[in-house]
């Protein structure tokens, strides 16, 4: 049985076969209706996030399955303290598989080790969020028919921001990509990542200002800059502006440059950019339901 | 010079960090185990200036060797029988140990869940670092 804890769990290739098959969902959503007839999946969510929730179970429920489970702590029997350990052994019972959101870290993983059915990890923490990693790589994959020889740039909180984390680590593994870090010296990212790609050679830059590397990107990630990440409130006001993306500096970006983001936008993709064809965030919620349907489908053996 | 006699079966760890042999103690439970135990602290070496040996009167098998091995490497493992050095274990660190350290990370799930190991798993071998199993939480050996 097979769980997904990290998105470096799937090798390249394993990786290959997951997109095609979402690609191919994409392509003929009608083949796919039916394959999960009398499945059940368990959305266990320790923490309210409704995005991935929703896009777990619009996939299960375009492949023909069915849905339940907690969208918060307070409505489970987390509340009268029982272990995750215990509460996966129950939901076995329930349920085919099941995606598992925990505020604590490597919850999931417990969760998988005590479980009779797959067990993806839907996010804890601040540690991983596999499927949001899955969900870019297949987005630039589709639209830009690689994943290798590009320059893709990171925007904003590259400190704290676990998305980024995840996918800087699982596109190391993809020949001739380049790295352009953007952020304020307060969230540069970590070192732990500069020492990765150091060591494996990888090319990378760190700068302060977004518009001076717009034109060399293929792919911009942007992220938000929370005030409260900030020491003082006059670093914030000097650096906001500089992480907000609006058509002014959308004139230097290429003509087929991609903007991601991992959704939800506050502020710092100016609303007047939605309709650029560059914009590619609503497509990647999108890509999210399709890489979902995939991952249930190859969990399940039934890909 | 101080004369601590022979042991007739068990080991001897020599080699140890100067004034670390009593973190070795505490670490491999020895004050749990009936036996005779020696302690020498601040011993005069060639290779290492001054150094901590320990000895211990005991079934070779009661000792953790993956427990010593994570603590430091470098020491020498000299195992006893009838009086002579019949062995010299080589310590390699191990790929994982358990309940020897705890995830210090307040956002990791060993933190609430029952009767989960504090498990650390050998991440990088040259760097020697481990990290949580479950959260990959960084562990601070010196605060072992």
């Amino acid at each position: 049985m097979r769980h997904l804890m990290s998105p470096l769990d799937f090798s390249v290739e394993e990786l290959d076969k997951l997109f095609d098959l979402a690609e191919d969902i994409e392509a003929s959503p009608e083949k796919y209706a039916h394959a999960c007839d009398g499945k059940v999946l368990a959305t266990c969510f320790y923490e309210p996030s409704t995005r991935t929730r929703l896009s777990f179970e619009s996939a299960m429920i375009h492949l023909g399955g069915k849905v339940l489970g907690f969208s918060d702590a307070a409505n489970s029997s987390a509340s009268k303290g029982e272990s995750v350990s215990d509460t996966i052994r129950v939901i076995s019972c329930f349920a085919d598989i099941c995606a598992m959101r925990h505020p604590k870290e490597g919850a999931p993983m417990v969760a998988a080790e005590k479980s009779g059915i797959p067990v993806i990890n839907a996010g804890d923490g601040g540690h991983q969020h596999p499927t949001q990693t899955l969900t870019d790589l297949l987005t630039i994959r589709s639209l830009k028919h690689r994943l290798d020889n590009m320059t893709i740039g990171l925007c904003g909180d590259l400190k704290f921001g676990r998305t980024v984390h995840s996918l800087i680590r699982a596109l190391v593994r993809y020949e001739n990509v380049r790295f352009i870090f953007i952020s304020p010296e307060e969230l540069r990212v970590p070192d732990y990542i500069t020492d990765m790609l150091k060591e494996k050679n990888i090319p990378y830059e760190e700068v302060i200002r977004l518009e001076n590397v717009m034109p060399s990107l293929d792919i911009l990630y942007m992220t938000r800059v929370q005030k409260e990440r900030f020491f003082n409130e006059e670093d914030y006001v000097r650096l906001k502006d500089f992480y907000i993306l609006d058509k002014t500096k959308m004139e230097y970006a290429r003509p087929d440059m991609l903007i991601l983001h991992p959704l939800p936008r506050v502020n710092e993709i100016s609303v007047e950019i939605d309709d650029d064809p560059r914009a590619a965030y609503f497509k990647q919620v999108q890509y999210g339901v399709y890489v979902r349907m995939a991952l249930i489908l190859t969990l399940l053996g039934k890909d | 010079m101080l004369n601590v006699g022979k042991i007739e079966e068990g080991f001897v760890l020599d080699h140890i960090e100067a004034g670390k042999s009593m973190d070795i103690y505490k670490n491999l439970q020895l004050g749990k185990l009936d036996c005779t135990v020696a302690i020498i602290k601040n011993a005069r070496s060639n290779k290492m200036g001054k150094k901590d040996i320990l000895k211990v009167e005991c079934d070779i098998n009661q000792l953790d060797l993956d427990v010593l091995a994570f603590i430091d490497h470098n020491i020498t493992v000299n195992v006893i029988k009838d009086g002579e050095i019949v062995d010299k274990k080589e310590l390699v660190l191990p790929k994982t140990i358990t309940n020897v350290i705890h995830c210090r990370n307040p956002r990791c799930i060993t933190s609430i869940e029952q009767g989960l190991p504090h498990i650390f798993v050998l991440a990088d071998e040259e760097k020697e670092i481990y990290r949580c199993k479950y959260c990959e939480e960084k562990a601070d050996r010196k605060k072992l």
